[in-house]
């Protein structure tokens, strides 16, 4: 049994390897077009965040957040709904933090910031919710609605910033910066290492994974979101209510990305502003995806592309490579990342590969 | 046209899977105007075998030779074109196409960019004049039943050039009165020199139509030789490689406390007609009542209203006194309603959720089984291994997810669960369709052991010999009413038969 779990291990790294290297080899054609050495980009890109403490540090502000919205998106998967509107979920998180934050600007940090994550958590709760009961009560697919709904966040955030919450000092100055005021000390995630933007959310983020973990697996509520989610059927003929169980998935999911809103605003910025999301609504689907839709597999997926992400900023800033390659070769990664999904999912696949690698005896049953 | 398969050989085909050999070295022959069975239970290398013949799949080793000349079948347009045509077991029909378009899709070829549906329905005339098979030309497929659908797909093999037919279990989805149509019409096309190979594993019609007959068994060809010369006890004892007996009913009930009643229910079906109207029956305890009908007729909503899955407009359920009617499937399970359910894989099973988990689907939420809304997985690990070994499901393990099983231990999972939670009433829908014999068997064995227990058995089949050999009484459904309920004594097949067609007064039929 432990052989064979460590040869199926082995078996996943060396088809991620591939897919990341074939990507990577698309990628170095676009930087030869570019006149750009592929060999000393891809030794930055790859080296240099993780040979010192600034590297190492931004990779986990980074992953703190796509652990997040990875966990949100894993839960509506698991319950059979894909979530692309984590970036929607993320704003309206951030702004419900925000306003929270700004409310309450003298609450003890041991109060406020629970209430913030919160009211994120709320937010986002909201926003996913929507999609969650137009899908079951009126049938709106939710890959549309999601999507649809990013847009509508995103201007009802933008309009809340540049309006009504927007930072008195901008408009006294008028410079007109479409941001919030700096939030008080006390609504501040403490950093976690000296000199760094390093802060506690991605203890947070470490904890909730394993509570989602426990939620998913261990609890009746999480047995029966998975049941209407692999077979809703089945669920029905147990008794499972799958309609509301799917509206409990997308406020979950919601609520997670909301809460990865927070912690950009609590851990990084300390004010609400225009690009809080960075696309994390969108890498945390590949994140989920990466970590094989399971919240301990979604730990490390995270940091990995944290690695991409700041590899590529790295990059970017120390051989002048124009930013629109680097979002085409994390495009590739992702992209090569997604289709190897089939060498794991397709069991004939997996066993023919397996045992050409002399990592399974033919006649050797794949029950996984 | 192709030229006529006077004989076709193959010779030693094998064929592997990863982890399967799905054929064995396996030799099988024919002449023209003859026609073969292929008999096995699932997973004997039947389909494989013929995959192999229709060029679907390429054996490892082993040749095809057709009128002694060797032949390479790559595809199924080369197999076309040596004559052999297969009608598949999920049917191969475009639904939103009438019949004409069906057959003109097979005959592209000469000209990419055009369907030629004269050439086709001139075709589709000529043939089903020749064999008597009728069938509306300008019919949408969606518009027609199952066994007229499997008419079309003859015809379009036919219209193909065919003068090799491979069935795969053709008669899987047919009522009885149209399977004994197709034996007629497969005899007819036999005996216009036609060969065919008839793969299945129901005894009776391979009795009923074969000259000669192929065993399989776990890849491997046990046994080859002429139908008539064997009863179809000593076939079943060489398809599963052991004595079988299929349970029967001994002694009649004398139960006369009503455990479930079912008071002049109407309830809607899919598409807004009335699919059980003013239905009404009464089990009781340690009975097995069977339902017999054309699948459509208001079984599945029968099934399902009584659990709660769907509702009626009016009428009563009562489950041992106690209204039932229009609750949740949840407090009909707690009120002791056992549920197996026409679709194992998607509706009974959870296929990607592990055995565990699927033994553990209608108690996880009680304890000792979970505590306060936390899962005990100690004691649902004992229950599960437990379970396994009672009902002798076969899997690796108990983390095995359920799409993995055989049908017939995806069926003992069911069963052991719903069994053992010791239900009052248990309905079973077309509980041993698509199972091989030893499962049926053993599936039997505990629909009759549940029945010593006292329990409520109904059970919904279209096939009348599983009903007459344990049901004590035989209702039968036609057009979601209740046409008349016989008792086993005075039960036949030939009064079933008519009263599935829907036809109650035998004097009017002549």
């Amino acid at each position: 049994m432990k052989k064979k779990l460590y040869n199926e291990t082995i078996y996943r790294l060396l088809i991620i390897a591939i897919a990341i290297f074939s990507a990577l080899f698309v990628g170095a054609i676009l930087l030869l077009i570019a006149k750009t050495n592929p060999l000393k980009a891809y030794h930055i890109m790859f080296t240099e965040p993780l040979s010192g403490k600034f590297g190492l540090t931004e990779i986990l502000v980074r992953a703190a957040p796509l652990m997040l919205v990875g966990l949100g998106i894993a839960i509506a998967f698991r319950s059979g709904i894909i979530n692309i509107g984590g970036e929607g979920q993320i704003m309206i998180g951030a702004i419900f933090g925000t306003f929270i934050a700004l409310s309450f600007p003298d609450l003890p940090t041991y109060i406020l910031l629970p209430f913030i994550f919160i009211a994120s958590f709320i937010g986002g709760a909201i926003w996913g919710g929507i999609a969650g009961w137009m899908k079951a009560y009126l049938s709106v697919n939710e890959i549309l609605s999601t999507i649809m709904l990013n847009y509508i966040a995103f201007q009802v955030y933008m309009f809340l910033i540049r309006g009504p919450m927007i930072d008195p000092k901008e408009v006294s100055y008028g410079t007109g910066v479409p941001q919030t005021a700096l939030l008080s000390k006390n609504a501040w995630l403490a950093r976690i290492v000296p000199a760094s933007r390093l802060h506690a959310g991605i203890i947070i983020a470490v904890i909730l994974a394993i509570c989602v973990y426990i939620f998913l697996w261990k609890t009746t509520i999480g047995y029966k979101l998975r049941a209407a989610g692999a077979e809703a059927k089945a669920a029905k003929y147990i008794g499972v209510n799958v309609k509301n169980y799917l509206v409990l998935a997308m406020l979950l999911s919601g609520g997670f990305a909301g809460m990865a809103g927070a912690i950009e605003v609590c851990g990084v910025h300390h004010r609400g502003l225009e690009s809080i999301s960075a696309g994390y609504g969108f890498s945390g689907i590949v994140v989920a995806l990466f970590g094989g839709l399971h919240p301990l597999g979604i730990i490390p997926a995270s940091a990995v592309f944290g690695l991409l992400i700041v590899g590529a900023d790295m990059m970017q800033r120390s051989i002048t490579v124009p930013a629109s390659i680097i979002l085409a070769i994390q495009g590739l990664i992702i992209l090569a990342i997604v289709s190897s999904q089939i060498f794991f999912s397709n069991i004939a696949i997996k066993e023919k590969i397996m045992t050409k690698l002399k990592l399974m005896k033919p006649g050797d049953k794949d029950d996984s | 046209m192709s030229e006529i398969i006077r004989k076709l050989e193959m010779r030693k085909i094998t064929k592997k899977f990863p982890g399967v050999l799905a054929c064995n070295n396996i030799d099988i022959h024919l002449k023209s105007g003859e026609i073969l069975a292929l008999l096995g239970e699932n997973g004997a290398g039947k389909t494989t075998l013929m995959n192999v013949l229709f060029g679907l799949y390429q054996p490892e080793h082993g040749e095809i030779f057709i009128n002694d000349k060797k032949v390479i079948i790559n595809s199924p347009s080369t197999a076309f074109k040596y004559g052999i045509g297969m009608v598949h077991q999920h049917f191969m029909l475009v639904p939103n196409l009438t019949v004409v378009e069906n057959v003109a899709l097979g005959l592209i070829g000469k000209r990419i960019f055009k369907l030629n549906l004269n050439e086709a329905r001139s075709k589709i005339l000529e043939v089903s004049k020749l064999y008597g098979l009728s069938v509306h030309p300008d019919a949408y497929i969606w518009q027609l039943s199952v066994g007229e659908q499997q008419r079309v797909e003859l015809i379009k093999v036919l219209c193909l050039g065919a003068n090799l037919l491979i069935l795969d279990e053709p008669t899987a989805a047919l009522t009885p009165q149209e399977t004994d149509e197709l034996i007629i019409l497969l005899k007819k096309m036999a005996e216009n020199d036609r060969s065919i190979i008839f793969i299945s594993h129901k005894l009776n019609e391979v009795k009923a139509v074969s000259n000669r007959v192929c065993v399989l068994r776990n890849g491997s060809l046990v046994y080859e030789g002429k139908t008539k010369e064997h009863s179809v006890a000593a076939l079943a004892e060489k398809m599963a490689g052991r004595e079988i007996s299929m349970p029967t009913l001994k002694e009649k009930s004398k139960a006369t406390t009503p455990i479930l009643e079912i008071k002049n229910v109407f309830a809607k079906g899919n598409k807004g007609t009335m699919a059980l109207d003013d239905f009404s029956l009464t089990v009781n305890k340690g009975e097995i009542v069977g339902i017999a009908g054309v699948s459509g007729n208001g079984q599945k909503e029968l099934a399902d209203v009584i659990n709660g899955i769907s509702h009626i407009e009016s009428g009563k359920i009562l489950l041992h006194n106690k209204e039932i009617t229009n609750q949740s499937p949840q407090k009909i399970i707690n009120k002791g309603m056992g549920y197996i359910p026409e679709d194992r894989i998607h509706e009974g099973t959870i296929s990607s959720f592990s055995v565990k988990e699927n033994i553990i689907m209608k108690d996880y939420n009680k304890t000792p089984l979970s505590k306060s809304l936390f899962l005990q997985n100690k004691v649902i690990e004992d229950y599960s291994l437990e379970l396994i070994k009672n009902y002798n499901i076969k899997c690796p393990n108990n983390k095995t997810s359920c799409g993995s099983l055989s049908g017939g231990n995806v069926q003992k999972v069911i069963l052991a669960r719903e069994l053992s939670r010791k239900p009052e009433m248990l309905i079973a829908s077309y509980p041993i369709r698509g199972l091989d014999i030893g499962a049926a068997e053993y599936v039997h064995e505990q629909l009759l052991e549940a029945r010593k227990e006292n329990v409520g058995v109904l059970l919904i089949s279209e096939e009348l010999d599983e009903l007459l050999d344990i049901c004590d009484r035989i209702a039968v459904i036609y057009e979601g009413k209740i046409l008349d309920i016989l008792d086993r004594d005075i039960a036949t097949k030939s009064k079933l038969g008519l009263l599935m067609a829907g036809i109650k007064d035998e004097k009017k039929v002549i």
